[in-house]
């Protein structure tokens, strides 16, 4: 086996990878800050992403279903405060994409690229707030969990995608905490974490559309 | 820079490379992270097990109960009336009683044990060793998702010792039975709150344990080990993981949504104007079968989810001790990938007489008739492969032997439920309830034991004894048949389900043949204490296992009896051969090569 191997091995015991020879697509090379290469991490991002989309999907298909078969459907406005929480958590992802790029960039540009991280993960904190107070608003104008089959869907929409952003933003909370610590970007599970926080901006997008076409 | 297989190692029969690797994380030293809340996928895989086991038991004596009151509905049982005075005053079950008792027998046989001991507990132990990995992707999910079902197992068991019992909805749940509440009847108050929490922690602890799965097989392959070359078994449970991550992602939400209607006073399935109990329910426009729907586009999956790891075992197995391998490899694959695809085409076949629009059964019969086309070439190939095979009768290939009996048996029975003018006569009667525990429950549990008589000695390194397998086949083998063949002609003669009693109406005749069923399953019953006390015996006692006692292809045979730590004791296994080379010139005169066999020589 040559040094090559050897070489990668070690950087598999460092990075935390399963240290395999290049049999699997898993081993990262050494002095390579954002490898290239799928990591393990992305791939299990991948699979959770598909297991996500059938559950809305499940409850997208319930939502037409249940708004058909009786007459008690009220439609209500969207409180304004979701408009801005898109703008919020579009904007994430682009802060996610600006950190991913500085980190890319190697050492020089480490703490710039934490510093967006960390904008990142305010912005996805500021946006569960709004969800709250959206979620108040609806309150203070009558409309609760059990009013409405219309209402009570926009709730169970809006909780379930808050729910998976709160992994994200724990995940992204991790993240940062490793980093910080390594002081590199040679740390597994950052292109995991943005590919899961686009697919959470992704489908908030998808969610205020389904709202607006169906409250 | 490129490696060939043949650099790595080519100096012995078992080509590995010698270079130490990083296990992800470290052999734990204390008892409880080694065998509690261990990181290690081969004790996980007992753990799981372990679990199936309990509740495999539980569920058959909870079938035993429900059989004895069916054949002499006034025998007094004093031990259920510990159990709930109200569910059995003076030792004998309610109606109602027994409706729990049923969905408690449904619920864990489905979630705790089909699911479990095929799927999650062999697939755990062999899946990664199968492919040539340390262990699984992500190690700290795999053990929550272990500890997230026994979770839901608790709680599930909790249901017992509530007020007025386990819910009496069965293991369907049926909306507005089950969401209704109180109202309903007995146990439909905190009993089906436990019911719906628990499913909703077992789909969280699917999810997790489907998730990597995936991973494991995509991203962890040994070197040479390409798609093709993994065995049946390994193949099993990659589909049946891709399918549980999509079944169990549409239960979760559907559980949740009944929790909501059920405590939160939401009106999902439950519609207007519904009096329960004299009391007119505050709910409006919800829909029934709504809940049906999302139900069975998990539930019908979730039978492939049961089955499809059997039939990959037995796939796997049944070669070895045909000593040739099997027809048709690559279409057993695709049958297997067809079957994992058309499973979520045919939900509706299990709602024919639920008010559906009969138009929408006759578009849900048509794919219900098409999969039973990759159903029956697997069968095929497993069967014809057996012409001509210089057989070797060990207890793991008289189960496999006995999986395809059952398989076939409860299978051609499908194909008359599968039309809906059929499936009208027969769908609440005993004829489905032969044909499900034949095809999916018994079957399943064959491909279980085979996998256990198979495995066993890779496992705890002794072999099991081989006389107590044969009495324990023979004995469960004519059992099952005695007890579920009975059960076509019951239905036929329009014997209904769910019923506790048939003493007073026009099927009072046939009790002599409920009773001969009964007799049967508590024979049959008995029959798995042999299996229980080979386990036990086997594992303190049995004759040391070599590490190929089978002589058998597949990565696990090629590692100690049981593994080390890290399966392969700090080497890397490098696969030059798919695992059908079976019947072949090997090495020292043997007839078959190792999947790391050195490359044949050109």
């Amino acid at each position: 086996m040559g040094v090559g191997v050897q070489d990668a091995i070690h950087a598999g015991q460092k990075l935390g990878g399963s240290g395999l020879p290049p049999i699997t697509r898993n081993t990262r090379l050494p002095n390579v800050t954002l490898s290239e290469r799928p990591e393990r991490s992305e791939t299990g991002v991948w699979i959770g992403i598909f297991a996500i989309v059938m559950t809305f999907a499940a409850l997208t298909s319930a939502m037409i279903v249940r708004e058909g078969v009786a007459l008690d459907w009220q439609h209500f406005q969207l409180p304004k405060i979701l408009y801005l929480d898109t703008l919020i958590l579009c904007f994430s992802s682009w802060t996610m994409e600006n950190a991913l790029a500085k980190l890319k960039e190697g050492e020089s540009r480490f703490s710039e690229g934490m510093t967006w991280l960390c904008i990142t993960l305010g912005l996805g904190g500021i946006f569960v707030v709004g969800q709250v107070i959206a979620w108040r608003v609806l309150a203070w104008q009558g409309l609760f969990l059990a009013t409405n089959p219309s209402s009570s869907f926009f709730y169970v929409f809006t909780a379930a995608h808050a729910l998976h952003l709160i992994g994200g933003i724990l995940g992204l909370g991790y993240l940062i905490y490793k980093l910080n610590r390594a002081r590199s970007a040679r740390t597994t599970g950052i292109r995991a974490t943005s590919l899961y926080w686009h697919f959470m901006d992704g489908l908030w997008v998808y969610l205020i559309v389904l709202l607006l076409a169906r409250m | 820079m490129n490696y060939s297989p043949t650099q790595l190692g080519s100096d012995s029969m078992h080509e590995v490379s010698t270079h130490p690797v990083a296990h992800q994380h470290t052999a734990p030293t204390g008892f409880i992270r080694k065998y509690v809340f261990s990181l290690d996928h081969k004790v996980i895989g007992k753990q799981y097990y372990g679990l199936a086991l309990v509740s495999v038991f539980i569920g058959m004596v909870l079938s035993w109960l429900l059989r004895i009151h069916l054949a002499y509905p006034d025998y007094h049982i004093p031990f259920l009336s510990k159990l709930s005075a109200a569910g059995a005053p003076g030792g004998v079950m309610t109606p109602e009683y027994y409706l729990s008792l049923l969905t408690m027998h449904g619920t864990l046989m489905v979630f705790f044990v089909l699911t479990n001991a095929p799927f999650a507990a062999f697939g755990n132990y062999f899946l990664p060793i199968q492919i040539g990995a340390e262990d699984m992707a992500f190690p700290r999910f795999n053990m929550m998702s272990f500890w997230t079902t026994f979770a839901a197992f608790v709680v599930m068991m909790a249901s017992f010792f509530v007020a007025d019992g386990p819910p009496i909805s069965g293991w369907t749940a049926y909306a507005p039975l089950s969401a209704v509440g109180r109202d309903a009847g007995p146990g439909l108050a905190l009993g089906q709150d436990l019911w719906a929490i628990s499913i909703a922690i077992f789909c969280i602890a699917s999810l997790l344990g489907a998730l990597n799965f995936i991973a494991t097989t995509l991203d962890l392959r040994a070197r040479g080990m390409s798609l093709m070359r993994m065995p049946y078994s390994t193949w099993a449970w990659f589909v049946t993981s891709v399918i549980a991550l999509l079944a169990f992602a549409v239960l979760l939400p559907a559980c949740v949504l009944l929790i909501l209607d059920r405590v939160a006073g939401t009106s999902f399935f439950i519609p207007a104007g519904l009096v329960l109990s004299d009391r007119l329910q505050p709910h409006s426009g919800g829909s029934p079968l709504l809940w049906q729907h999302l139900f069975w586009f998990f539930g019908h999956p979730e039978v492939y989810i049961a089955i499809l790891p059997s039939i990959g075992i037995v796939a796997t197995i049944l070669p070895v001790f045909t000593r040739r391998p099997l027809l048709g490899p690559k279409a057993l694959i695709g049958s297997m990938v067809a079957i994992g695809f058309l499973s979520y085409m045919v939900w509706g076949h299990h709602m024919f007489v639920s008010g559906m629009n009969p138009f929408s059964a006759n578009i849900f019969s048509i794919p219900t008739l098409i999969i039973t086309i990759p159903a029956t070439i697997m069968t095929l190939l497993l069967t014809a492969s057996l012409y001509g095979a210089k057989m070797r009768f060990d207890t793991p290939a008289l189960f496999c032997l006995g999986f395809i009996s059952v398989f076939i048996s409860g299978g051609i029975s499908g194909f008359y439920l599968a039309q809906p003018s059929l499936d009208t006569y027969l769908h609440a009667t005993y004829f489905v309830v032969a044909h499900f525990h034949f095809v999916m429950a018994v079957a399943s549990l064959f491909g279980v034991f085979a996998g256990t008589y198979f495995w066993f000695p890779k496992m705890f390194g002794r072999m099991m004894s081989e006389s107590l397998g044969r009495w324990h086949f023979w004995l469960t083998f004519l059992g099952v048949y005695c007890v579920f063949m009975p059960m076509h002609y019951l239905g036929l003669v329009g014997n209904v389900r769910r019923y506790s009693a048939f003493v007073d109406d026009y099927l009072a005749p046939l009790l002599p043949v409920h009773r001969f069923i009964t007799i049967a399953a508590l024979l049959t019953g008995a029959a798995q204490l042999i299996f229980l006390w080979n386990l036990i015996w086997s594992r303190f006692r049995g004759p040391v296992a070599s590490e190929n006692p089978w002589e058998a292809t597949s990565l696990e045979w090629s590692t100690t009896s049981p593994p080390p730590f890290d399966n392969f004791g700090g080497k890397h296994p490098v696969v030059n051969h798919g695992p059908n080379e079976l019947g072949v010139d090997g090495p020292d005169g043997t007839d078959f090569l190792m999947q790391t066999a050195a490359p044949k020589s050109s």
